[in-house]
């Protein structure tokens, strides 16, 4: 029986770095990761950027972040709801996070360019996730890694004091092996239809899955059926607003939409539901996600006119456009009386603050729900919609994990050979809320101290 | 595909591109796209033109086949690229070159060959092509200086013409903006050309073969090309000794032409060697196999050129002079004639494209 001294269960950035990790420490590494080679490195394939604190000026950032306000941003986004410990862990340790992958062969981005969005907290990947993968798989080659494609793990099999043996699945079929450690790097279950019907009822099929098809789940629901200790909430996920006729899997960033204060969002009623005006910082991505996952059949549409269409930034796909607002409703199959009227009444609610020439003073007087700011008067023809559904990004339920990354069971002991990094253990530090660039970090962080654990366990 | 789908395909991946801008630190071309939201055909001929084809950004594509988007930047410009040399192509039926750039070269060659034996023979006896010949003015008993000048510059010329009216179409066609051309910008774009910034990956180097990055391709293009301009100069510095210092070639080993034709020789045979073993290795994914097959036909040509410059220069005091004269002044010939007409064509065009980009970037840095 094939017997590795570390297995890395994933193929995203945890599971390089592990890899990367354990193989240094001299270990003999296998990698089994679920998606073939043109689609591996889970949703790292989607990112960009990575939180890290440092305490003096570098090229990759516009300015210093603390230790301290890499924390309290982290507690005021989770309301303090993480492990304090691993979030201290965590700031700490992203420090040299950009170091370390730079000597693991991935460039960055320099802010000097001018091209990115100015950011102190987070470094840019030159080329994005991609271009990381890449690289470290590249190093991981390199280094003596075994890489195994299409390689998912079907099952586990956790004794009294240890994990014993791992199933396998190639080409349809499985087989078990008996690696002295293991590091679990595959993410959560967003990709799981089943498993978020589960939680979410018929509201789930609603939802889009804006990453990896491979997140499907197999490895959380077996270590929790075998006495892993759940953290986070399997009831909630980090949805945001997405184009709906965006693909079921792996959308990315392209398919969000982002203009909602330009316009009003109506329900499939034709009726508005929420304050458009209210958010304006990014996280409103994530507002309107959970918003749209409490609309009726998860949908709710975008209405912008011609004037507030040339400020949107650019979309994936063309908005549903029309020369009348009937014909709009038409084709957006929404009761086109509703929607005259929503529209009418919204109209003339509208008003300019002290500036008229000014679109953020611009509000809504006696109308409900208010429009706080940009209530611009929407009267321009054309007429143009962005239907839009909540695309999952993540789920809050993981297995809770110590400070050397060990897998813990209910009564709080560790499985002294089983680690866990990445997104399948981030609800130990963001139960919920989510700051950008936080994946990534979580990855590199622990995914480096669970392959160094593991390989020191291994070679014990 | 006609061309017109070519254009409707790059405007939705670049559409999607703008949607993502993650390859943005890479190259010029993100960036330039992101400033023409309207994609007209112009602007889609000038970014077609400033993409260096590098690939980088296929590799580093979350939304690359397999995935349903299927995005292909590299390769969904070097399609349209191929369709502007043919759309700006003077005469425009001469465009059937490019079309068929493999058989052309061939034909082109074999014909400019030809042309040149049958003026060698209609000059001198047929026993003169065998004959060793030597001392000043060896080259010239074989053929005369003044015919061999006229079937140099003939061409040339012509080819200067059609690719000067070529590149005026297209530089009032991807002039869309209002945007001032200054010494500056001048100087930004030979910049550019000379560094191959955008060859550059941002920095790191390009996935030339494979999903690792190299600087292979940057440095066989400087090879090959600096190769093509010390041959040139060669060329010129002999005309210069002949007409101004009337001293007549063959001219020694250790002289200036002679010396920047060598290097230039082994120059244009590294880089072209090393081009066609990178085109035998790389990935085909990021390229048409219409960009294939041009730039293996230029670059057989090319090395075909310079093989028979080096043979030349070894053999110029032996028998075989005469036809190693010949054949090289066939490539060279032909060489000229597909100017205009092949894959050679691509540097003016991408030169105007690197103008009108750091006209743009200039021009947003004093706003």
């Amino acid at each position: 029986m094939h017997r590795p001294d570390v297995l890395i269960i994933g193929g995203g950035t945890a599971a390089l770095c592990a890899a990367i990790a354990a193989r240094r420490a001299g270990a003999s590494v296998l990698l089994a990761e679920a998606a073939p080679r043109t689609l591996r490195g889970g949703n790292t394939r989607h990112s960009r950027n990575l939180r890290f604190m440092h305490e003096s000026s570098t090229p990759l950032s516009s300015g210093i972040y603390p230790e301290q306000d890499f924390r309290s941003d982290l507690d005021r986004a989770t309301g303090a709801s993480g492990d304090p410990a691993l979030s201290q862990l965590l700031v700490r340790a992203s420090a040299d996070a950009t170091d370390w992958l730079s000597e693991a062969g991935v460039h960055f981005q320099p802010t000097a360019g001018g091209l990115l969005p100015v950011s102190r907290r987070t470094a840019f990947l030159l080329g994005g996730g991609m271009s990381m993968l890449n690289a470290l798989y590249t190093t991981a080659e390199r280094l003596g890694v075994e890489i195994r494609y299409g390689c998912a793990v079907g099952d586990l099999r956790i004794g009294a004091q240890r994990l014993e043996q791992v199933q396998l699945m190639e080409d349809g079929a499985g087989h078990w092996i008996e690696p002295r450690a293991s590091v679990a790097c595959c993410g959560g279950a967003q990709a799981n239809r089943d498993w978020l019907r589960r939680h979410w009822d018929s509201a789930a099929d609603g939802f889009l899955n804006r990453g990896t098809p491979f997140a499907t789940g197999g490895v959380l629901e077996s270590l929790f059926a075998q006495g892993a200790r759940r953290v986070g909430d399997p009831t909630t996920a980090y949805l945001v607003a997405v184009d709906a006729r965006s693909p079921a899997d792996d959308g990315g960033i392209v398919t969000r939409i982002r203009c909602m204060p330009s316009g009003i969002v109506v329900d499939r009623h034709g009726r508005r539901f929420r304050d458009e005006g209210g958010d304006t910082a990014s996280t409103r991505y994530a507002v309107w996600g959970q918003r749209l996952a409490h609309c009726p059949d998860q949908i709710a549409y975008l209405i912008l006119d011609a004037r507030a269409l040339r400020s949107a930034p650019p979309s994936l796909y063309p908005p549903i456009q029309a020369d009348s607002l009937a014909s709009l409703a038409e084709r957006l199959k929404l009761p086109p009386s509703v929607l005259a009227a929503t529209l009418a009444d919204y109209n003339a609610a509208t008003e300019p603050g002290e500036d008229a020439q000014d679109p953020v003073g611009w509000h809504t007087r006696d109308l409900d729900p208010p429009k706080t700011a940009y209530a611009l008067p929407l009267t321009e023809l054309p007429f143009a919609a962005y239907p839009m559904r909540p695309g999952i990004t993540f789920t809050y339920e993981g297995v809770a994990v110590d400070r050397y990354a060990r897998v813990l069971r209910e009564d709080g002991d560790a499985i002294p050979n089983l680690f866990a990094a990445g997104m399948i253990m981030a609800p130990n530090i963001v139960p919920r809320g989510y700051v950008s660039g936080l994946a990534l970090t979580i990855g590199i962080v622990f995914g480096r101290i669970a392959g160094i654990e593991a390989a020191r366990h291994a070679l014990q | 595909m006609h061309s017109s789908e070519h254009r409707d395909e790059a405007r939705r991946v670049l559409g999607i591109c703008d949607a993502c801008g993650y390859c943005n630190g890479f190259c010029d071309l993100f960036e330039a796209a992101r400033r023409r939201p309207a994609l007209g055909d112009g602007d889609l001929a000038h970014l077609a033109n400033l993409c260096h084809a590098c690939r980088n950004c296929l590799y580093a594509c979350q939304y690359a086949p397999p995935h349903v988007f299927a995005v292909n930047v590299p390769r969904t410009l070097t399609t349209l690229r191929q369709d502007t040399y043919v759309e700006h192509a003077w005469p425009k039926w001469l465009a059937l070159l490019l079309e068929h750039s493999r058989l052309s070269t061939l034909i082109v060659t074999l014909v400019a060959t030809g042309i040149m034996i049958a003026l060698i023979l209609a000059y001198a006896p047929p026993d003169a092509l065998f004959d060793r010949h030597l001392g000043a003015g060896a080259f010239y008993r074989v053929l005369p200086w003044g015919a061999m000048a006229a079937i140099g510059a003939i061409p040339l010329a012509w080819s200067c013409l059609a690719i000067g009216i070529g590149l005026h179409r297209y530089w009032r066609r991807i002039r869309t903006a209002p945007v001032p051309l200054t010494t500056r910008a001048l100087a930004d774009a030979m910049r550019d050309v000379v560094l191959l910034r955008n060859l550059r990956g941002g920095g790191p180097g390009c996935n030339d073969l494979d999903d690792r990055l190299s600087h292979a391709r940057r440095r066989l293009h400087q090879t090959l090309a600096g190769g093509v301009l010390l041959s040139f100069t060669a060329t010129l510095v002999a005309t210069l000794y002949h007409h101004t210092f009337g001293w007549e070639a063959p001219y020694p080993i250790l002289s200036l032409p002679v010396m920047l034709g060598a290097l230039g020789g082994i120059a244009m045979t590294l880089g072209a060697l090393g081009f066609l073993w990178l085109k035998q290795r790389e990935d085909p994914e990021p390229t048409a196999p219409e960009a294939r097959r041009s730039g293996a036909a230029i670059l057989g040509l090319l090395l075909w050129v310079a093989l028979t410059g080096l043979a030349l220069l070894i053999w110029r005091a032996s028998a075989a002079m005469g036809l190693l004269l010949a054949l090289h002044l066939g490539s060279v010939l032909a060489l000229f004639l597909l100017l205009p007409y092949s894959k050679l064509v691509h540097a003016g065009y991408r030169f105007l494209s690197l103008l009108i980009e750091a006209m743009e970037q200039q021009h947003k840095r004093a706003k």
